[in-house]
């Protein structure tokens, strides 16, 4: 049931987007900019846990679930840590999918020919 | 002969200038590429919908294997991410990409396929001015809003609670 649940809750938020970039033409940089923004948002009004909580990777791996994670990192170091958790937070949550990105791209850069040509 | 069609010989041979130029404004319509909006959005639904899936059974495995369900999501995450560079390395994601529009975008595979495919793109022009500063063009805005937008919302709710309202 909760590959089910992936799966639509994914899918539609994939879809809504796509309206959205049809209707817009905006690039997709601009699109990611927008949903971890959104994602923050709505993890700050209490609305995005709920829906992980239910929906499981379908919310948790678009790009929104990575706003979310920036807000929630936060709001648990400002209740482990006060005021300095505003500054600590963020990048304590999002750490590991940044530094993976950036370390398997690094390699990857060595192990690949670009084929854009 | 479809009747709505209008061909550009109608068009031409029309004599009255003001029905030409409705014709060729239908003859214009009839003939630009539209993007067909439903399909798109039916691609955009599956693609994306799959990719969480199998986030979905990588969360699933690693908490069958005895992690917690948040240590599970981080390797869930650090296993798309992977896969995501991987398939960007073998130029297979642009091509998914064009298939499957926002569904690639959208998860958190297209924010890693935009920091390898400008990782390698890059490597031409140096370590440090090529891969170095190219492979935060597309992340970078990302990482800086992300950040921004959580601390400014992380501030209200210090605010917030110090007022005890939450």
């Amino acid at each position: 049931m909760d590959y089910v649940k992936a799966f639509f809750v994914g899918g539609l938020i994939c879809a809504a987007v796509q309206i959205f970039m049809d209707n817009t033409k905006l690039m997709p940089g601009r699109i990611m900019v927008i949903l971890v923004c959104l994602g923050a948002v709505l993890g700050a009004l209490g609305i995005y846990e709920p829906l992980i909580d239910w929906a499981g990777a379908g919310a948790s791996v678009p790009l929104s679930g990575f706003g979310n994670t920036l807000y929630k990192g936060i709001k648990e170091a400002i209740d482990k840590d006060g005021f300095i958790g505003v500054f600590k937070g963020g990048f304590t949550a999002s750490a590991v999918g940044i530094s993976t990105a950036l370390i398997f791209s690094y390699i990857a850069s060595w192990v690949f020919k670009s084929k854009m040509q | 002969m479809d009747k709505n069609k209008v061909s550009i010989h109608d068009v031409v041979s029309e004599k009255d200038s003001e029905k030409r130029e409705q014709k060729y404004n239908k003859y214009v319509k009839d003939v630009t590429p539209t993007h067909n909006y439903v399909l798109n959005t039916l691609k955009a639904f599956f693609v994306g919908g799959i990719i969480c899936t199998i986030g979905q059974g990588f969360t699933n495995l690693y908490m069958q294997m005895g992690l917690d369900k948040e240590t599970a999501g981080l390797y869930q995450i650090i296993t798309l991410v992977l896969l995501s560079v991987v398939l960007t390395g073998l130029n297979i994601y642009s091509k998914l990409a064009k298939f499957g529009g926002a569904g690639t975008v959208v998860p958190i595979t297209g924010f890693a396929n935009s920091v390898a495919a400008a990782a390698i793109e890059f490597k031409t022009e140096g370590q440090v001015f090529g891969i170095g500063c190219k492979i935060f063009t597309i992340c970078g805005p990302v990482i800086l809003y992300g950040i921004f937008s959580s601390w400014v919302l992380g501030l209200v709710y210090y605010f917030l609670k110090m007022a005890g309202i939450v």
